[in-house]
């Protein structure tokens, strides 16, 4: 079935973002797993429950951040190729943290020295903490424009060289963005182990998820206030070829204009749900943590992603990344997209294959549901993680 | 002549590719292969219920598991690899080269990666059948990966389904269907598997043979060595028979890499010889010291004995006059991007499309094509010729270690199927002598379709060095040096437990069952 260029162009914007939304539920909750392992395990018993809970599943749940990539490069070819290139070193560290993960997982209790496996406990909590504070300082960065151009045969260059390329992403307002990206993921880890592990590791989850939650809704409040207060130079689109034209970025004009982030919530007020959902979901995870309710503080805790995330797409729309040395090369839903053949390949093999992914990877949960206890990782101790 | 582009920057660029994705194919082939192993010693034990096929699967599993951590180690770097270090071949032919990399996540990882923990973790909690199901799902998506990225390969060499948009300034996909059944891609898909299935029967093979020459757990070790010896036997006829040579008459990247495969320096009459060996001489453009087999390389390279198989002297003709017409192309090109509309100069452009690489491949020399001297033309000329002599000799010794590890596991079918296998110790120490030839042919074809390919990235539509990012020299030494400095650090201890847990065997399982865990050793320690 043929559907329109342009509708195309933004069911790919949705599509992205629910492929991120469905990666900071999944991948985000084992990176916060990582990322709490050394301090919620005090012993090498209580650490093997924790990584269990996670055992059968990170993997697929990474395959969300494959998929991301991969989705990102057939549907905005130009984001890709500017974004990974541009944030070359940030990129790298992200990778060779990830590293970690795999290698972590699978050989960490295979030998039984405590050398060894403390060693890959702190591989584990590096694979989750550095790439959930990396993600955070992009999006924080994307929020204020990055330095780019593009040349007239559509080459992109990064207008700063090497450290001086990557240093810059570290200013406050992008490690503030860092700070609620790890907040969020670490709190959303703390969920599941209050759903998943033994006693001993769950209170402690309760407890921490209770001030991650709060931690969360306040930084994310914060950056919003710091937008309106610092009074953002956002970009807008002064005039474009038609949303169905041929993808060109060079075809715009783009302006600066203060407190443009907030455009998108004036014109539709409806979109102010985002936020809303951003600040309220964590604050209710928290109590749901005090409560001792895992199972809803996991899913509150998914509900205020899924906001907090929402919120940095609808307020960035329709730019994706844009440019500071050239506003006219930023990169826009409208014009960073593949051809329309391939938007409508790509549509149809994920409306067909996203709910197939679903269902098995819910009977995979399904099957390996109830908590990883103390008894049991005894018992299992040559064949368990 | 002296290139403009910076040879070094583009040259890192190449070497990390290169690296990181050499040391991802070391992973990558035993997962195609034991996956599958594991689907047939479990479906065995499912089906009869024997405990020693169950503890099999699981001891296979245990090894498999070292290798699968590192392949996907090693194999998200790939996924993001377009992005960061060549940004302008993402921009360039991402419209259809990620459509495959994107539905291979969707449809294979994501299989592959969501089962595979339950294969380690949920022996406990899933029926006999489901954890069948499991495994055969793992080793499906590993394979439908396989495919998929071979789709986005195939395309690499044999560029079908699509167009150059001189609007959007990159190749756009004009036929979906085309892109996945590209020949090229679907030979290639069969080559590269059956490889992998090899590359697991002689680990399997090799490890086995090695507890039978040690007189241990023979039951375990016999079962394990006649799966290995049948799937290896199916596996290296079909790595020979379906050798991806007979995709090499399609598209001129293809034929290139054929005419340099056989040091077929100047076009001989069909149908033409095979050199079985000697010393490419790419100075006067002949072989030294050769011994042909008359008609062999016109039967396997065209399936016939009438057509003509090019050489390198007349390809280079006829990249002279692509390159020529390719100068034109990109001087359109250039009207249309400054904004002519008119219908002559598209007509025009469209004339000359299918050369525009070739005009690209000037870009070394000169920054606008159309300003080139005949000394550059020349120059590309030769650069359009990937160095004949490496892939002469990687491509024979591929071969050689094929048909050896055929031979091998011919006669270990053979003395299996006799009950002979213990008594013949010459052949099971040839056996585990064997162990790392697999890894050498399958890393030795990755370079001869790879390099091959030069001087494009994407075979007559971009050059490689046109395609890197435009990073700094300082960016590539630091990635290049982390990637090498990592990646070796964790081979160096898979490998170590590798050898750990092979060495362990079976009594790695804890079963009670097995050589380690026996008061007294002995070789007729009962495994059912």
């Amino acid at each position: 079935m043929i559907i329109d260029y342009e509708i195309l162009k933004f069911a790919w914007w949705a599509l992205v973002g629910v492929l991120l939304i469905g990666f900071a539920i999944t991948d985000g909750m084992d990176m916060g797993v990582g990322t709490l392992l050394p301090f919620l395990g005090k012993n090498d018993p209580e650490r093997r429950i924790i990584i269990n809970t996670v055992g059968p599943h990170w993997d697929g749940n990474q395959v969300w951040f494959i998929t991301a990539g991969g989705a990102i490069f057939a549907a905005w070819p130009a984001v890709y190729a500017a974004a990974f290139s541009g944030f070359y070193l940030a990129m790298l560290l992200v990778l060779f943290a990830l590293f970690f993960r795999p290698v972590g997982f699978d050989y960490r209790s295979k030998i039984e020295n405590p050398g060894w496996r403390n060693a890959w406990d702190w591989g584990l909590f590096a694979g989750g903490f550095i790439p959930s504070l990396i993600f955070g300082v992009a999006f924080g960065n994307l929020l204020q424009g990055v330095p780019f151009h593009l040349d007239e045969f559509l080459r992109v260059t990064y207008d700063a060289k090497f450290l001086w390329a990557l240093l810059p992403l570290l200013n406050p307002f992008a490690i503030l963005a860092g700070l609620v990206s790890v907040a969020m993921l670490s709190g959303h880890g703390s969920t599941w182990l209050q759903m998943r592990a033994d006693e001993v590791v769950a209170a402690r989850a309760r407890q921490y998820g209770f001030y991650a939650g709060i931690a969360t809704a306040v930084l994310f409040a914060l950056a919003g206030l710091w937008i309106w207060a610092g009074n953002f130079n956002w970009f807008v689109i002064v005039s474009q070829p038609a949303y169905d034209a041929l993808p060109n970025p060079l075809a715009k004009e783009v302006a600066r204009e203060a407190g443009g982030l907030f455009n998108t919530y004036s014109t539709y007020p409806i979109a102010m749900l985002a936020p809303a959902i951003g600040i309220l979901c964590p604050l209710l995870m928290a109590l749901m943590s005090k409560a001792g309710k895992g199972g809803f503080a996991f899913l509150f805790s998914a509900l205020g992603m899924t906001g907090i995330i929402s919120t940095a797409g609808l307020s960035m729309f329709p730019f994706v990344m844009p440019s500071t040395t050239d506003p006219r090369s930023s990169l826009t839903v409208w014009d960073a997209t593949s051809s329309h053949l391939t938007l409508t390949v790509m549509f149809w093999t994920a409306v067909i294959f996203v709910p197939i992914v679903l269902a098995y990877t819910l009977w995979c949960y399904w099957r390996m549901w109830g908590r990883v206890t103390m008894d049991e990782i005894e018992a299992r101790s040559h064949s368990a993680y | 002549m002296e290139p403009i582009y910076g040879d070094l920057f583009v040259n890192l660029s190449r070497w990390q590719f290169a690296a990181t994705a050499l040391y991802h194919f070391l992973f990558v082939p035993l997962t195609l292969g034991l996956t599958w192993m594991l689907v047939i010693m479990e479906s065995v034990y499912v089906m009869t219920g024997k405990e020693v096929y169950k503890d099999m699967t699981k001891f296979w599993g245990k090894l498999f598991g070292i290798n699968f951590a590192l392949g996907v180690t090693t194999g998200l770097t790939m996924e993001f690899q377009f992005g960061t270090n060549w940004s302008y071949y993402s921009h360039y032919v991402g419209d259809v080269f990620g459509a495959p990399l994107a539905i291979e996540g969707l449809m294979a990882f994501f299989l592959e990666s969501t089962f595979v923990g339950l294969f380690f973790l949920g022996w406990d909690k899933l029926s006999k059948r489901q954890h069948l199901a499991v495994t055969f799902f793992t080793a499906l998506g590993s394979n439908l990966s396989a495919l998929w990225i071979l789709v986005a390969n195939g395309w690499m060499q044999n560029p079908v389904g699509s167009e150059f948009s001189a609007e959007t300034m990159r190749m756009e996909m004009t036929n979906f269907a085309e892109v996945v059944l590209n020949p090229v891609a679907q030979v290639k898909f069969v080559h590269t598997v059956a490889a992998g299935y090899v590359t697991a029967s002689i680990f399997v093979i090799g490890i086995s043979a090695w507890y039978i020459l040690k007189g241990r757990d023979l039951a375990f070790a016999k079962r394990s060595f006649a799966v290995a010896a049948g799937f290896g036997l199916a596996a290296s006829l079909s790595v020979i028979v379906l050798g991806d040579e007979s995709g090499y008459e399609l598209g001129d990247v293809q034929k290139v890499k054929l005419a340099a495969i056989e040091a077929e320096y100047h076009t001989s009459e069909a149908p033409a010889a095979f050199n079985l060996i000697g010393w490419p001489n790419d100075k006067e453009m002949k072989v030294d010291y050769g011994i042909e087999i008359p008609w062999v390389m016109g039967l396997i390279a065209t399936r016939s004995f009438d057509k003509q198989v090019l050489g390198i002297s007349e390809l280079k003709e006829q990249h002279e006059v692509r390159i020529r017409s390719g100068m034109i192309a990109y001087d359109y090109l250039t009207k249309l991007r400054a904004g002519d509309k008119s219908e002559e100069t598209k007509a025009a452009f469209n004339e000359h499309k299918a050369d525009l690489g070739y005009g690209l491949l000037l870009k070394r020399y000169v920054d606008n094509p159309m300003e080139a001297t005949e000394d550059m033309i020349k120059a590309a000329v030769d650069d359009s010729i990937p160095s004949v002599p490496y892939l002469f000799l990687s491509f024979r010794i591929m071969v050689a270690f094929g048909f050896a590890m055929l031979a091998l596991f011919a006669l270990s079918f053979y003395y299996t199927a006799k009950r002979q296998i213990e008594e013949k110790r010459w052949l099971l120490k040839l056996l585990v002598l064997a162990i790392p030839l697999p890894w050498l042919s399958v890393e030795l074809g990755w370079f001869v379709a790879e390099y091959g390919r030069q001087p494009w990235a994407i075979g007559e539509v971009l050059p490689t060095f046109l395609a890197a990012s435009s990073l700094t020299i300082a960016d590539l030494i630091f990635s290049l040096t982390g990637f090498l400095a990592f990646y070796t650090f964790l081979l160096v201890i898979e490998v170590w437990l590798m050898f750990k847990f092979a060495r362990l065997g079976p009594s790695s399982l804890h079963t009670g069952r097995y050589y380690h865990e026996q008061s007294k050793p002995s070789s007729l320690a009962p495994a059912e």
